[in-house]
C-alpha cells in the first residue's frame, strides 16, 4: 500500500501524504496448543491531518493494534512506519489518550500538561505559554492548580487530551477515551474533539466501539473483524467538514451508522 | 437508637468517639474493681494506683526515660537502615523482573523464617551489644519492606506508566518521575505498619539479650514478681506504639493532599 493508494480521500484542498502506516502487522499469543492469532495481517494507513477511527466488535484487537502503534505492546510481525521511518518502542511522537484516567494524581492540572515538555527540557517560558494555551483550549483555565482528584471524569479526559496535544505529537492515538463517560459528557467531548482536530490539524487514530462516535468524528473508518482480528472494511465518511451534534439525526449519518453496525453485528455470534 | 445499628452505615463522629472511650473506661473499671476487691493477689493483678505509683517513681529516678530512650534509639536505628536499604531494593524488584527473580525470591524465603529464632545466631555472630538489638529489628523489617514495596510498585496502574512513555519519558525518567512519586503515600502507610512490627522485634530482642530498655525492664520485674512494673512497661510500650502510629498517619495525610483517600 502506498500513499497514493488512498490519497485525496476526504481531504480536498490539502496535499495528502502518508503520515503513518502499519504493514502486515501480526500479533499472536502463545496458547496451550500452538498460539492464538489476535491480529492477522493488518494494513492501515493514515494521512497527514487525517482523522481515522477503528471500530470493531469487542475482542477484535483494535486496542491492541493501537497499543502496538503506540509502541506499548510488542508485535509478532510486520512493521509500523511513521514519516518514512520504521518505529520500535514508544515515543513522544505518538501521544496517547487512554480510556482509564491516567493523569498523574500528584501533579496539578497545569503540571500534568507540562510533564512532556519538562521531559523535553523545554525552557520555562515556552513551557508556560504552551500549558496556558492548551489549558484554555480544553476550557479548564480555572482549574489550573487543581489536583486530578478534584476533577470530574470528563474534565480529567480534557486534561489528558491537553497533555497529549501540548507535546505536539506527530500522531494522536486515542483508545476509547470517552468510553467511561456519561452520554451528555460524551457528546460534549466529541464536539470538543472535533473542534480541536479542526483547529490543531493533528493526525488522529481513534479507537472506539461506539459507531456513532466514529462516524461523527472521522473522515475515514476502518472496520475490524474478530477471531482473528482483521481489517474488514475501509469506509470514507462523506459528511460536511463542519459538524455539530445535530448531524447525528441526518439521514446520511444514520444510514452510514447502520451500514457499519450491520457489518459488525453480522459476525457477532 | 436504631440508627446506630445499620449495616456498614456511618455513625455520628462524636458518638463514635464516645463509644470508643467507653470501651477504654469499661476495661479500666473491670481492672480496678477486680484488683481492688481483694479476690486476686497483687502479684497477679496489681491495682491501677500501684502501677501509677511505679510509673511516677521510675520517672522521678530517671530509669523510665533512660529505658525509653535506649529502646527508641534501637527502633530508629534498625527501622531506618531497613527502610533505607529495603525501599530502593523493593522499587527495583517491583519495576524490573530481573531484580524480582534475584532479590525477591530470596526475600520470600527468608521472611518466613521467624526472626526470634535468629537471635541466638546473632548473639554468636555479633554478641549482645547494641548492634545485636538493632540487627534483630533490621532483619525483622528488611525482608518485609522489600516485598511490600515491590507490591506497591506493582499496584501502579499500567497505563500511568504507559502515559509517561507516550509523553517521551525514558525508563529512568519513568522510575524517578512517575513510579517514585506514585508510590509515596502507600510507602508511608507501609512504614507506619512496619514501625509497629519493629516495636515487637525490639521487645523480643530486649527480652532475650539486653541489660537496658523497656523490654529488659519488664523481664527484670518478672524475676522479682513486681507485676505492677510489668504492667507499666507493657502500657508504656502500647502508648508509644499508638503515638508513633498516629504521628505517621497525621504526617501522611498532611504530606499527600493529592491522594483521594476516600475512594480507597
Amino acid at each position: 500500500m502506498s500513499a497514493a493508494g488512498i490519497a485525496g480521500q476526504g481531504l480536498s484542498g490539502r496535499v495528502a501524504t502518508s503520515k503513518i502506516y502499519a504493514r502486515g502487522v501480526e500479533k499472536r499469543y502463545p496458547s496451550k496448543p500452538g498460539f492464538v492469532l489476535a491480529l492477522d495481517d493488518i494494513n492501515i494507513e493514515v494521512l497527514t491531518n487525517e482523522f481515522v477511527s477503528i471500530v470493531g466488535p469487542s475482542g477484535c484487537g483494535k486496542s491492541t493494534l493501537l497499543r502496538i502503534i503506540g509502541g506499548l505492546e510488542d508485535k509478532t510481525g510486520g512493521k509500523i512506519v511513521l514519516n518514512d521511518t520504521e518505529l520500535s518502542g514508544a515515543g513522544a511522537d505518538r501521544g496517547m489518550v487512554f480510556q482509564g484516567y491516567t493523569l498523574f494524581p500528584w501533579l496539578s492540572v497545569a503540571k500534568n500538561i507540562e510533564f512532556g515538555l519538562k521531559i523535553k527540557k523545554m525552557p520555562k517560558e515556552q513551557r508556560e505559554a504552551i500549558v496556558e494555551k492548551y489549558i484554555n483550549r480544553v476550557g479548564l483555565g480555572k482549574f489550573k492548580n487543581s489536583y486530578p482528584k478534584e476533577l470530574s471524569g470528563g474534565m480529567k479526559q480534557r486534561v489528558a487530551i491537553a497533555r497529549a496535544l501540548a507535546n505536539s505529537p506527530e500522531v494522536l492515538l486515542m483508545d476509547e477515551p470517552f468510553g467511561a463517560l456519561d452520554p451528555q459528557t460524551k457528546s460534549s467531548m466529541q464536539l470538543l474533539m472535533r473542534q480541536i482536530w479542526q483547529t490543531e490539524k493533528t493526525t488522529v487514530i481513534f479507537v472506539t466501539h461506539d459507531i456513532e462516535e466514529a462516524v461523527f468524528l472521522s473522515q475515514r473508518i476502518y472496520v475490524m473483524d474478530a477471531h482473528p482480528g482483521r481489517i474488514k472494511a475501509d469506509i470514507a465518511v462523506y459528511l460536511p467538514h463542519e459538524r455539530t451534534l445535530d448531524i447525528k439525526d441526518e439521514p446520511n449519518f444514520i444510514s452510514l451508522r447502520k451500514e457499519i453496525s450491520a457489518m459488525i453485528t453480522h459476525n457477532d455470534n | 437508637m436504631a440508627s446506630l445499628f445499620r449495616i456498614r452505615k456511618d455513625i455520628d463522629k462524636k458518638t463514635y468517639l464516645l463509644i470508643a472511650l467507653s470501651a477504654f473506661a469499661l476495661l479500666f473499671c473491670i481492672w480496678a474493681v477486680v484488683s481492688m476487691s481483694g479476690a486476686v493477689k497483687a502479684t497477679i493483678l496489681p491495682t491501677p494506683a500501684m502501677v501509677l505509683k511505679y510509673v511516677i517513681a521510675s520517672v522521678s529516678n530517671g530509669s523510665l526515660q533512660a529505658n525509653m530512650g535506649i529502646s527508641i534509639f534501637r527502633i530508629m536505628a534498625g527501622f531506618l537502615t531497613a527502610v533505607l536499604i529495603g525501599i530502593p531494593l523493593g522499587i527495583l524488584c517491583g519495576a524490573f523482573k530481573v531484580f524480582e527473580s534475584f532479590i525477591q525470591s530470596l526475600c520470600e524465603f527468608i521472611r518466613y523464617m521467624p526472626v526470634p529464632a535468629f537471635i541466638p545466631l546473632i548473639m554468636v555472630w555479633i554478641g549482645i551489644g547494641e548492634t545485636a538489638k538493632v540487627a534483630v529489628i533490621f532483619l525483622g523489617t528488611l525482608f518485609q519492606v522489600i516485598p511490600m514495596t515491590a507490591d506497591i510498585v506493582r499496584s501502579i496502574p499500567e497505563d500511568l506508566i504507559n502515559a509517561a512513555y507516550t509523553l517521551g519519558a525514558n525508563r529512568r525518567q519513568t522510575v524517578l518521575k512517575v513510579i517514585i512519586p506514585a508510590i509515596m503515600p502507600k510507602l508511608f502507610e507501609m512504614m507506619r505498619m512496619m514501625i509497629g512490627w519493629a516495636w515487637t522485634y525490639l521487645i523480643v530482642s530486649e527480652l532475650v539479650a539486653a541489660n537496658s530498655g523497656l523490654g529488659y525492664s519488664i523481664l527484670k520485674a518478672q524475676r522479682v514478681l513486681k507485676t505492677e512494673a510489668i504492667f507499666a512497661g507493657i502500657l508504656i510500650i502500647g502508648i508509644l506504639g499508638v503515638l508513633t502510629d498516629r504521628v505517621f498517619a497525621y504526617i501522611t495525610k498532611k504530606m499527600f493532599r493529592w491522594v483521594d483517600w476516600g475512594s480507597k
